[in-house]
């Protein structure tokens, strides 16, 4: 069997990937996919530390942030449209409204 | 077997976050996010999560990525350009540097654990099992979810609904 540490290093690299995509790209299509990468990262460490521990309960916690995770998207990609069709644009930069 | 079956997946999974990051035109993106769904569920599968994978191809692979590129068809990609941001290479820079320390930290408190073997139980993460869980000991949150989710639905039909031409105000006589 694989040791769960490769898993968590694993899902730490993919993490960090998501991180520096949010932090780097100004697109906010990309920073919504790098959000949903790191979810998924977290996703795979709960599957693999429920193996570890021979629990289920992290699988079924894994159930409830894919269903908040779907959610999250229908609400996110309805704002970005609304974003567009006010700003027509998907820069983050350029949605600097509330700047003081 | 099954550490090869982790490196082949791995190693796609890690081809398709980056990806994701790197490639200039946001539909690559999208489906570098289908790869990366795609392996994360094939390890689910070498986990012994069944129920996950299946759940992850239809939730994630199926639903979100395609909600993703219907999104990218409907804006046009005059307006999903790539925004690497110019004259900010110093924030560019800065921002890896962070997220490599993060990832120093993560590695450090991962290295620092040492696990034991994998204690899995006979019938992990089949259907069965998984089910039994739900609809018994977190009978409250599953059906939350539900709730969860009709008002999402609820919300996004709110905020993409365009009324065209906009209604006046005034009562109509």
């Amino acid at each position: 069997m694989v040791p769960t540490s490769y898993y968590l290093i694993l899902s730490a690299l993919v993490f960090t990937i998501g991180v520096i995509g949010v932090l780097v790209r100004r697109n906010a299509l990309v920073i919504f996919m790098s959000v949903e990468m790191m979810m998924n990262a977290v996703n795979l460490t709960l599957v693999a530390l429920a193996r570890q521990l021979g629990s289920l309960d992290g699988q079924v916690f894994v159930f409830i942030v894919m269903a908040v995770a779907a959610a999250e998207v229908a609400i996110g990609l309805a704002i970005v449209m609304e974003i567009v069709r006010h700003r027509d644009t998907t820069n983050v930069d350029e949605l600097d409204l509330l700047k003081w | 077997m099954e550490l090869v079956l982790f490196l082949i997946f791995g190693f796609l999974a890690l081809v398709g976050s980056l990806g994701v990051i790197l490639s200039r035109n946001v539909v690559h993106s999208a489906l570098f996010l289908l790869l990366n769904f795609l392996m994360l569920g094939l390890l689910y599968l070498v986990l012994g999560a069944q129920f996950l994978a299946v759940s992850q191809f239809i939730v994630y692979a199926g639903a979100i990525v395609v909600l993703f590129l219907f999104v990218i068809m409907l804006i046009g990609s005059e307006s999903v350009g790539d925004f690497v941001s110019k004259g900010r290479r110093v924030a560019a820079y800065l921002g890896m540097f962070l997220a490599l320390f993060f990832f120093a930290g993560l590695a450090y408190a991962v290295g620092v654990r040492v696990f034991l073997p994998p204690q899995g139980a006979p019938g992990f993460g089949a259907i069965e099992s998984v089910g039994k869980l739900l609809f018994t000991e977190f009978l409250v949150p599953f059906e939350l979810v539900s709730i969860l989710l009709l008002v999402a639905m609820v919300g996004a039909i709110a905020l993409a609904h365009q009324v065209w031409p906009a209604p006046s105000r005034e009562p109509k006589e």
